[in-house]
């Protein structure tokens, strides 16, 4: 049996050595030791941390990816509706352009009045340029009323059925108008042509006109109201030699985009034909 | 009940020609999904309705059209021949029978309206006409000839089904 003083002795040992040991902890001298201990733990903690988190990742990746299929879907629907709302409105807002420019030009010209319809098609001859308009005789339409747009003259009716009618664009081979240039005020001829271009003739030698002066109808033959724009002179043919001048004109109607159209529905076209002198007649 | 047939089936066409397929044109031709249709109805071996679905069909678009009328009715009506005489002549090989008549029945029609509209006043350039419109609309319809010719050969064959010999 140990004497008390041997066991005081002992504690005071003890308690040096821990106390030593603290302040070594304390002075950053322990710190190499510690991490040699400490390494081996944190490695076996870490692999078995990852092992277990991978084992809780299959045990509860199912229902997630149930869950994330499902929502995928719920979200898939509601972009492709986004979608098809979107292209809705973008067609809405370009047919609200169209309508207030068509309204805009029936209010700049008030002495007509105007019916609106839509093309739904075009002559299945590639030689005739011809559209086909959705409103007929029961919407009051009648064989030669003038046709529009909010930039210009575009045709006149053709044929007219009950619920449909054909128009003539003024760039089909067929057609001529009667024109005005501005400001030299020159009566010409304006002729459509195959491939859609228009070009204006018989404007007289001595007329004085230039590449960008207007092209207006002019009302005379009584198919088109005067007036009504139609296009800019773009280049012109003149040569001493010839009886008139010729000129292109480009439309200010883009003929490849018409969807919507004005009928001037209050203008009768005059038919001139029995005062056309014919040979042989007294 | 394949005459009827034509009706809906060309009208059908003719909407998607007039709506669609005349807003994309290739230079200044187009397609005539009725011509092809009519040949290759005609060229079809069991087919007796030949000559009503080239009827219905120059009715169909000469309504449309403003085409002086009897140019889609004789034209198609000349295309219909054309084939039934090809059906006899090479029906070993239909599809060539097809190109052939597709060639022909769009050459015939397009020349036909340029000698209406001369008739009526309106005078085309020649060479403007063959080489923006009849070269291409050849083109296009000979594009479209190999799907319609096996179209409407099942048609057939859904129409008038083989007899099978005992």
């Amino acid at each position: 049996m140990k004497s008390p003083s041997a066991r005081t002795w002992q504690t005071a040992v003890l308690a040096l050595i821990v106390i030593g040991l603290i302040a070594l902890a304390l002075g950053g001298y322990l710190t190499p030791l510690s991490r040699l201990v400490i390494a081996p733990f944190v490695s076996a903690q870490t692999w078995l941390s990852t092992r277990f988190l991978t084992l809780q990742n299959i045990l509860t990746s199912s229902q997630d990816l149930t869950r994330l299929r499902q929502r995928n879907l719920e979200l898939e629907a509601e972009v492709s509706n986004l979608q098809s709302e979107i292209i809705d409105l973008k067609q809405q807002s370009a047919e609200t352009r169209v309508l207030s420019a068509l309204v805009e030009f029936a209010r700049v010209h008030p002495e007509n009045r105007y019916l609106a319809a839509a093309i739904i098609g075009r002559d299945p001859s590639p030689f005739m340029k011809y559209v086909i308009i959705n409103r007929g005789s029961d919407g009051g339409l009648r064989s030669g009323m003038p046709v529009v747009t909010s930039q210009g003259l575009a045709g006149r009716i053709a044929a007219v059925t009950a619920g449909a009618a054909r128009v003539e664009l003024i760039t089909d081979p067929a057609s001529s108008v009667n024109v005005r240039l501005e400001p030299s005020g020159a009566q010409a001829v304006l002729l459509g042509s195959l491939t859609g271009e228009l070009s204006l003739d018989l404007i007289p030698q001595t007329a004085s006109v230039n590449v960008g002066d207007l092209v207006l109808t002019s009302g005379l033959g009584g198919n088109f109201p005067g007036n009504i724009l139609i296009g800019q002179i773009t280049s012109l043919r003149r040569r001493e030699t010839d009886l008139f001048q010729q000129a292109s004109v480009q439309p200010v109607v883009d003929f490849s985009k018409l969807e919507i159209v004005l009928l001037i529905t209050n203008f009768r076209p005059v038919d001139i034909e029995p005062l056309v002198p014919t040979p042989g007649a007294p | 009940m394949a005459t009827l047939l034509a009706f809906p089936i060309l009208g059908i066409l003719l909407v998607l020609q007039s709506a669609i397929l005349s807003q994309i044109p290739l230079l200044q031709g187009t397609t005539d999904l009725v011509l092809l249709a009519v040949v290759a109805w005609s060229l079809q071996r069991r087919v007796r309705t030949a000559w009503q679905w080239g009827i219905i069909g120059g009715l169909l678009v000469g309504f449309v059209s403003a085409v002086p009328f009897v140019v889609y009715v004789v034209g198609y009506l000349l295309a219909v021949g054309f084939s039934l005489l090809l059906r006899q002549r090479i029906w070993q090989v239909p599809l060539l029978a097809m190109f052939i008549a597709t060639f022909f029945g769009t050459l015939v029609i397009h020349l036909a309206t340029l000698v209406a509209l001369r008739v009526s006043g309106t005078v085309l350039p020649l060479g403007d006409s063959i080489n923006l419109i009849i070269l291409p609309s050849i083109l296009l319809n000979l594009l479209l000839a190999l799907p319609f010719f096996t179209l409407f050969s099942d048609l057939a064959k859904f129409l008038y089904p083989e007899e099978l010999e005992m």
